[in-house]
């Protein structure tokens, strides 16, 4: 008994001793983006009893692909709302991971948001445009969700512009998104140019688009692509540029 | 005690050791590779449908996951029989009844397991990274047919990123600190403990509640909306058991976040400290059984 007493006040000072340290490396670790997973009620209640002690016991990651293997199924099945639950589950388990944001609002967006306005279920189609854009929005929710954990990916910018541009034809959204997306690491070279296609869009924006247009032009050849040719011969017409200002190039479109 | 033999031989302990990771070998503790490696072909293989990103995602999500289980069981599991095993087939008796004090004996049983915990991690990664590349090189080769130039080096380098980085190597060995950390524990439970199932529950109990007490200790040290009763129970928790989340870095590890090497000395280095001052209790209970 006094061997047991002796133990607990051994392990009572070595916890005392050791907590400044692990307060320290828990502040280091959650700002490097470590263990920052808030699993709370709301994520208990989602993931059912089994599974979240075994995201509480150091298997949040294993959950996730778990559960992504189950979202797949769910998808080939076109189980849309289940789908978009099982997505939600995974982000929140895995916030950090690119893949399971976009591959969330991709299939919000195009696959959920097609399905709503093709099914034949609802005669409506107000109700079924409505649908549409409902899931266009969830997948738009997506991705700023995963930009609020992730803001340097530029995959995840550059795929919430694709959405602005294709679905919302939001075009000012679009050019800035693509913006932001060329700044981050990793960007495709390719963004920044459809960036500023899509200020070339925005009425009003013509002459900032037409400079912009211009500065890529003048960089070379790697930048002349069909479509900037083809948009900068549209805004010289459309501003009226003296023919001696206009670029030699014939348009490609 | 043989007064000339030396009060610490890391000969004797070596033997031990060699000798304690003959007889888990034997107990067929490796089955569980088996298990692993099924899950780590199988996913590679369930996934194959997926897009690129997408698999390479869930196999690292499966196999280090897997990984971890894996090693925290064999940890608990192997640890928990040792020093009830020795006492069922009276090898303690004939260890202790030789010049071997007690803490070389307990330095021999743990250094036996943490030599099983690395050979299994090492065949674990093996495994894990040679079915990654398989997967890879099969993806590198059918970007190969379908695209060319600029688009072609785009996609290899995408899928470079996709797979290996430098980061699985510190998440990997965390993974064998975080079971060695268990393995030290288990040890120091099944000193007092009478029966292996006693020491397997206790260690269980004692890695999920370890996982919960970097929370336990913010509410303890925030104070905020808790009760004042509440408060000495949480300090319990705090200090009495091991911050094992400190040790779940493989999860934020597989979605791309560096580990730098100052984070990994200092997480690796209080794995160190837990391993020692368990071991350290461990001799302190055992010094004084009663065999």
């Amino acid at each position: 008994m006094k061997r047991a007493v002796i133990a607990v006040v051994l392990l009572l000072l070595f916890g005392a001793a050791r907590l400044p340290y692990e307060i320290h490396l828990q502040k280091l670790q959650h700002q490097a983006g470590f263990n920052s997973t808030s699993l709370d009620l709301p994520l208990r209640q989602q993931l059912g009893q089994m599974s979240f002690v075994a995201a509480l016991s150091g298997f949040r990651s294993l959950v996730a692909a778990i559960l992504y293997i189950d979202a797949y199924d769910t998808w080939q099945k076109l189980e849309w709302g289940r789908l978009a639950g099982l997505l939600q589950t995974v982000t929140t388990l895995q916030p950090k991971s690119i893949v399971y944001w976009d591959m969330a609002a991709w299939h919000m967006a195009w696959n959920a948001s097609i399905a709503a306005l093709e099914n034949k279920a609802q005669p409506s189609k107000i109700l079924r445009e409505r649908e549409q854009r409902k899931y266009w929005e969830l997948g738009k929710k997506f991705y700023e969700d995963g930009l609020r954990n992730n803001p340097d990916s530029a995959e995840l910018w550059k795929n919430l512009a694709v959405l602005e541009r294709d679905k919302f034809e939001d075009h000012a959204a679009a050019a800035k998104a693509f913006e932001t997306s060329s700044t981050k690491p990793n960007a495709y070279p390719y963004v920044r140019r459809f960036a500023v296609y899509e200020l070339a869009k925005i009425p009003g924006r013509e002459h900032e688009a037409y400079d912009r247009l211009k500065a890529l032009y003048a960089e070379g050849r790697s930048e002349r692509s069909p479509t900037l040719i083809h948009l900068l011969k549209q805004l010289e017409e459309k501003l009226g540029i003296p023919a001696d200002q206009r670029i030699k190039e014939t348009n490609a479109h | 005690m043989n007064r000339s033999a030396p009060i610490f031989s890391p000969a004797r302990i070596w033997a031990m050791a060699l000798n304690t990771l003959t007889e888990l070998t034997r107990l067929k503790i490796f089955y569980f590779l088996l298990l692993f490696a099924l899950l780590t072909i199988g996913s590679s293989f369930f996934t194959a449908d997926l897009k690129t990103d997408e698999q390479f995602q869930l196999l690292k999500d499966v196999s280090l996951g897997s990984m971890s289980i894996f090693t925290s069981l064999i940890a608990i599991l192997a640890t928990a029989l040792l020093l009830p095993k020795d006492l069922e087939d009276r090898t303690t008796f004939t260890i202790l009844a030789k010049p071997v004090p007690r803490y070389e004996y307990l330095a021999g049983k743990l250094l036996g397991i943490l030599l099983l915990l690395a050979l299994a991690t090492v065949v674990m990664t093996v495994l894990f990274l040679g079915v990654l590349w398989l997967r890879q090189q099969s993806v590198i080769s059918l970007s190969k047919a379908n695209l060319q130039g600029e688009d072609l080096a785009g996609e290899i380098a995408a899928i470079h990123a996709a797979t290996f980085n430098a980061n699985l190597a510190p998440g990997i060995a965390i993974i064998f600190v975080k079971s060695a950390l268990l393995a030290s524990l288990t040890l120091m439970i099944s000193t007092f403990a009478t029966t292996s199932i006693f020491t397997m529950m206790m260690s269980i109990a004692v890695y999920f509640i370890g996982h919960l007490q970097a929370t336990a200790r913010e509410y303890w040290l925030d104070s905020v909306g808790v009760q004042w009763w509440t408060k000495p129970v949480l300090a319990g928790v705090a200090l009495l058991f091991p911050d094992l989340q400190a040790f779940s870095l493989t999860d934020d590890v597989v979605a791309g976040i560096p580990i730098h090497a100052s984070l990994f000395t200092q997480t690796a280095a209080l794995g160190l400290l837990y391993i020692g001052v368990y071991y350290l209790l461990s001799c302190f209970f055992f010094s004084n059984r009663e065999l």
